[in-house]
């Protein structure tokens, strides 16, 4: 089975609708995309649409929060945490408020719509702000999983998800750990470590390279914030290399969370796969992954090469 | 409201006036003309309408205020500590570090604050949602809000006008606080938002306009709000930054300028004598 995560939040979101009553979902005129329409058909004195005005959306929720409601708000990643990004971060973040930002079509699968459509800064923006979580969903049940612990979570939680299908990684005995890297694979050559769309992408790298006789480990951080230094530090001590794999910049996000964790604790040499400092464009989402070097065969060249600069 | 209402509430805008100009006069920062133009408005409801209580400050079901132009801090703290929230002692802690007055209002660490504000355009949005978490369960506390007359120059409070009108949060009412001065001069010469009760009339609100500065017309004003059932009302307040200091009145250039100690003595004094 293949699902996008906007489509498993947008199933999650309304059972969790109505097990607390507390949620309201307020959406940007783009509820049919953001999949908040579900919620929004089975509650519908609990679902507003606030417009094409993504800083009145943000706004709105702190002030739901602050009277004690359980907003989720949803629009693309490029207008939530770019257009948003002050409101999230003096309305939302400075008082610690309890507003969940789901926020979909990230990365360059956006697809044809293009760079103005393709976030590749969001996990680096919102993981900068102090008192925001920032989890990443793999696949339908993390999905489900993150947003269910984010409805119970008190404060502010980024919740980053894909336009397009992903195939299923989880069955359903998963039980989501928040903070907690998912160890997907063992090994001790490297550690590949992915977080979203990437980590099945990451899986099938190290099945290729397992083929070829490297043993490698595979850690799913669904959670970027706070990051799980313990997995890491360990896969480093253990591994001896890292691979990074993200649907993002290398500038600010996963990859710079991780060699912060290792600089501090326990350097050792890195490989980066991500979006290389410059903007996406029109096509389909295999042909973007492709161009901007995010398929098995970048992950298997860049695990091939950390290996080869240890010492 | 009668003789004696008004003055009970004239002798709390003085005491108010003068903690303004202490405590900003201590922190040597702050922003004393957009304070003391907002006095009389802020000693109504929180003296006369606003159904709050210092020892029970998170009920769920006070009325709520939300400071959009969080830069005029001390007009709140003054208001919130003559309310009984906290000492007035704790004013002149105003700005200094380990405070729990912030420069900014912080929520998270004065009782009685509704809302962390002091980034200009966001305190309306953040009022709406509050008014519309009313609505959803059907409790009938009020919102109010006041805004800068320069602040309307942010795209955010046309959007977040939009919002408050089409959800008709009749239980939102905001003050503009229409003193015509900000940082860089006039209002119209800077960016001019004007004309200010034709816009918020054309985005669907309920709108009366208003002496900023009379107790009676700001208690007419409020009332009149309440009994309007499909908007939300904004009262435009007429008023002048620096009021009852004759050096601040009408002055620019202390929008944003602590007195000196000499100048604190001379205007603390000037405010005894009845202002101008």
């Amino acid at each position: 089975m293949a699902k996008a995560t906007r489509e498993a939040y947008g199933e999650a979101l309304e059972k969790m609708g109505g097990l607390c009553s507390n949620i309201v979902v307020l959406d940007a005129d783009l509820s049919k995309s953001t999949k908040t329409c579900v919620f929004a058909k089975s509650y519908p004195e609990r679902f507003f649409n606030v417009g094409i005005a993504e800083q009145n959306l943000a706004g709105v929720a702190a002030g739901l929060a602050a009277a004690g409601k359980i907003p989720f708000i949803s629009t693309f990643a490029m207008f939530a945490s770019g257009r948003a990004y002050e409101q999230i971060r003096n309305s939302i973040c400075y008082p610690k408020l309890n507003v969940k930002i789901a926020a979909t079509h990230a990365g360059l699968t956006v697809g044809e719509d293009g760079a103005s459509h393709q976030s590749i800064e969001d996990i680096s923006l919102m993981r900068s702000i102090p008192n925001m979580t920032v989890l990443v969903p793999a696949d339908e049940t993390e999905t489900c999983q993150a947003i269910q612990f984010a409805a119970e979570y008190d404060g502010p939680v980024y919740i980053r998800l894909g336009r397009m299908a992903v195939p299923d990684l989880f069955t359903e005995e998963y039980r989501f750990e928040h903070g907690k890297a998912v160890c997907l694979m063992e090994g001790t050559d490297a550690t590949i470590v992915a977080t979203g769309i990437m980590v099945h992408i990451a899986k099938e790298a190290a099945e290729k390279l397992q083929a070829e006789g490297f043993g490698v480990r595979v850690l799913n951080i669904h959670t970027i914030k706070p990051i799980d230094k313990d997995a890491i530090v360990k896969a480093a001590e253990q591994t001896g290399a890292i691979v990074t794999c993200e649907e993002h910049s290398i500038i600010g996000g996963l990859s710079s969370a991780v060699a912060e964790v290792l600089v501090e604790n326990f350097p050792v040499p890195m490989e980066r796969v991500g979006v290389r400092d410059t903007f996406g464009e029109s096509g389909i989402p295999k042909e973007l992954l492709k161009k901007y070097g995010l398929t098995v065969d970048d992950v298997v060249l860049a695990v091939k090469k950390v290996i080869a600069r240890k010492a | 409201m009668n003789i004696e209402s008004i003055d009970n509430l004239t002798e709390k805008t003085l005491n108010i006036r003068k903690n303004i100009i202490r405590m900003i006069t201590q922190a040597q920062s702050g922003h004393p003309g957009g304070s003391l133009s907002a006095v009389e408005i802020l000693t109504y409801l929180y003296f006369k309408e606003m159904n709050i209580d210092p020892s029970n400050s998170k009920n769920p079901k006070r009325d709520r205020f939300v400071l959009s132009k969080g830069h005029a801090a001390p007009v709140l703290y003054a208001a919130l500590a003559e309310r009984g929230f906290f000492s007035a002692d704790e004013l002149l802690t105003l700005r200094k570090i380990n405070s729990r007055l912030q420069g900014h209002p912080d929520m998270k660490g004065i009782p009685g604050v509704d809302m962390s504000t002091g980034s200009l355009g966001q305190g309306l949005s953040a009022a709406a949602g509050m008014a519309l978490a009313g609505k959803i369960d059907g409790s009938d506390y009020r919102v109010f809000a006041l805004l800068g007359d320069g602040e309307l120059e942010e795209g955010q409070i046309w959007e977040a006008a939009m919002f408050a009108a089409h959800y008709k949060l009749n239980n939102l009412t905001i003050f503009i606080d229409f003193n015509g001065l900000q940082i860089d001069g006039l209002i119209s010469e800077v960016l001019s938002p004007l004309p200010i009760p034709e816009k918020w009339r054309a985005f669907g609100w309920n709108v009366l306009e208003i002496d900023g500065h009379d107790l009676e017309e700001i208690h007419s004003a409020v009332q009149s709000a309440k009994g309007v059932l499909d908007k939300p009302t904004a009262i435009i307040a007429t008023t002048i930054k620096g009021k009852c200091i004759r050096k601040m009145e009408n002055a620019a250039e202390w929008h944003g300028k602590a007195p000196s100690i000499s100048e604190c003595e001379e205007f603390l004094f000037e405010l005894s004598r009845g202002g101008i």
